[in-house]
């Protein structure tokens, strides 16, 4: 058999894969948690919680509505989004022009609020959700086991992440965009409708979390506090990667799950923590984050 | 002569207003001195222990300007340092087991401290929740934590080598010794030049920097004194509940801190104080109550009401009217 530095191929191979799905999931959280800072500039503490919702959404759809897999991948998102903008429009816009710290104290509150709800309803012990039937099972490559739900996931979330990277480098709807986040004010003076690319922009950010909520509910248990320890190590993969750049989001947010995937071979009592110990040395050698423009 | 004329009504109203601060203060500490003839000591005890925790906080953000997201990490390592000293030193006493604890917690934030500083505004909030993430798995995975269960029966044992801290009432003079030396530091800090170098850095720090004062050295300052009083407060709750557990090590009491100081009054000195009390009142009262497990719902909305209509807190929303309608 195969070995690399001294563990077997299928092993190795197998925890790099796990490795790069938490990554996927880093990667699409802290896209989410960027675009949203570009704009508003605030941190969405509540974005686990909404990562959360939306894992619910498509559980209680199902058991609820017989919503399934496929049209939750779209409702969902699209639910929570829509829900996001409302706590926007008559929340977080009621304190825009505070410091930017009170929208981090607001968004904590309400992630409380909507974790604590739902522990009230479900318990803290997760619920499971099956496989959607087309993606059971798996290959047999050469090397290792690979089963289609999580190939899907990976695939999946890289075609969104790219899909946003496109949308706000190339389309002209991203370029108003990329333009509010330099300057607000100038915008809103060419006539365009700044309040309402806001409210948009917490929608689609929500709406990006709940995705992965999605793809998340048939991999981990569907728990009201799933999301939360998830936001921590993902507010350390942006203070890793900085939120100015989307295609940085994206690498440093595969990256980390990659470097978590291989703690977890050679050094598994290290796997929760690398991430943080790799956030030291950054801010050690390069505070400003490996793609973040500020000083 | 004529100049002396003219200060005195100046210094008159000085001499007052010291004698009214001063008044106020003694007042204050005889209602403490009183307190446990009158309610629970052991729940005054925990209203002070994290009372001293939201003034610590408070230090920070009320007066720095800083946010940081995780002070729970201070508060877990003083109470787990000094709890395991005690429990495995007979000899120790408490209030070397305290100093020890508090020491831990000071050399903490000054790794800490020196970390998030690089970063400001969100970055620096998201960084000390990161660190104190990173300091909860280590001590899930430490040996001397207990893990999961944490760390009973720590012995309050004899203060100097004296006066037992068996009985509550002994112990709680002992704890509002505690505070009080706990809080003349704070308010000590908060009135000195540095105090004021760090409001300056809070109000504008580039001007600050082109003043040519040394920012990084004052906010680092400023965080280790913050941190050494936060574990001050973990140190002593420690020898109160003989207890120290994974809790106080989670990211929801760094959460807890912040609406303490919220709630109360950010910056101003009775502020985290008020806070303190009410939630840890709330918190009682609500868990005897049916409505015992919605305490983090009803928590997230008072953090949101707070924020939205509420930001000077009720110390200061005290203190505005106060400044209208007497001065």
């Amino acid at each position: 058999m195969t070995m690399i530095f001294g563990v077997p191929l299928a092993v190795f191979m197998g925890q790099l894969l796990l490795g790069l799905i938490n990554g996927a999931f880093y990667a699409l959280l802290s896209l989410g948690l960027a675009v949203i800072f570009g704009l508003l500039k605030i941190v969405n503490f509540a974005h686990g919680a909404m990562y959360m919702l939306g894992a619910f959404a498509t559980l209680l759809g199902m058991r609820y509505l017989g919503i399934n897999y496929w049209a939750a991948l779209l409702l969902a998102p699209l639910f929570v989004g829509l829900f996001g903008m409302l706590l926007e429009r008559f929340m977080l816009r009621r304190i825009a022009h505070l410091d930017h710290l009170y929208g981090l104290l607001l968004t904590f509150g309400l992630a409380l609020i909507f974790e604590g709800s739902l522990v009230n309803f479900f318990g803290v012990s997760g619920a499971r959700y099956p496989t959607p039937e087309l993606l059971q099972g798996g290959f047999q490559t050469g090397f290792m086991f690979l089963p289609v739900y999580r190939a899907w996931v990976l695939l999946a979330a890289l075609v969104v992440c790219l899909g946003t990277w496109f949308i706000i480098e190339r389309t002209r709807l991203g370029a108003y965009l990329r333009a509010g986040t330099e300057n607000p004010a100038l915008m809103q003076a060419f006539g365009v409708n700044v309040p309402l690319l806001i409210t948009l922009t917490y929608g689609f950010g929500v709406a990006l979390a709940a995705f992965a909520g999605v793809l998340a509910a048939p991999l981990y248990p569907v728990s009201p506090t799933m999301g939360s320890n998830l936001l921590i190590v993902v507010f350390a993969v942006v203070v890793i990667g900085g939120m100015g750049s989307i295609l940085g989001a994206i690498l440093t947010g595969l990256g980390m799950g990659l470097i978590e995937g291989l703690t977890k071979v050679y050094y598994p009592e290290a796997a929760n923590t690398v991430i943080f110990l790799v956030m030291i040395l950054v801010l050690m050698i390069r505070p400003a984050g490996l793609f973040g423009k500020e000083a | 002569m004529a100049t002396t004329q003219t200060l005195t009504p100046v210094m008159e109203r000085q001499r007052r207003a010291n004698m009214r601060r001063n008044a106020f203060y003694l007042a204050l500490i005889a209602v403490g001195l009183l307190a446990p003839f009158v309610a629970y000591p052991v729940f005054l005890m925990k209203v002070l222990c994290f009372a001293l925790f939201a003034c610590a906080f408070n230090l920070l953000l009320g007066y720095a300007g800083l946010l940081s997201f995780g002070h729970a990490a201070f508060l877990a390592t003083g109470g787990y340092v000094t709890g395991y000293l005690l429990s495995s030193y007979p000899g120790l006493t408490p209030e070397l087991g305290i100093l020890i604890g508090t020491g831990a917690a000071v050399l903490l934030g000054v790794a800490f401290g020196a970390l998030a500083i690089r970063r400001q505004g969100i970055y620096f909030a998201m960084v000390t929740l990161a660190l104190a993430q990173l300091m909860f798995f280590f001590y899930i995975q430490a040996p001397f934590t207990g893990g999961e269960d944490g760390l009973h029966g720590v012995p309050r044992g004899h203060l100097f080598g004296l006066i037992s801290l068996r009985s509550n009432l002994a112990m709680y003079y002992f704890v509002f010794a505690v505070f009080l030396i706990g809080f003349a530091i704070v308010q000590r800090t908060v009135h000195s030049p540095f105090g004021q170098v760090l409001k300056a850095i809070r109000e504008n720090e580039p001007r600050a920097v082109s003043l040519g004062y040394n920012v990084d050295a004052y906010k680092l300052l400023a965080f280790v004194i913050s941190a050494g009083l936060a574990g001050l407060a973990g140190s002593t709750k420690t020898i109160v509940f003989q207890l120290a557990s994974l809790t106080d090590a989670h990211w929801h009491m760094s959460g807890e801190v912040i609406l303490m100081t919220l709630l109360g009054g950010v910056g101003t000195l009775f502020g985290p104080i008020v806070g303190a009390g009410l939630v840890v009142s709330l918190q009682h009262l609500l868990a005897q109550s049916p409505l015992g497990n919605w305490i983090n719902v009803i928590l997230g909305l008072i953090f949101v009401i707070c924020v939205l209509s509420f930001r000077s807190g009720i110390v200061g929303e005290i203190l505005k009217s106060y400044r209208k309608n007497f001065k």
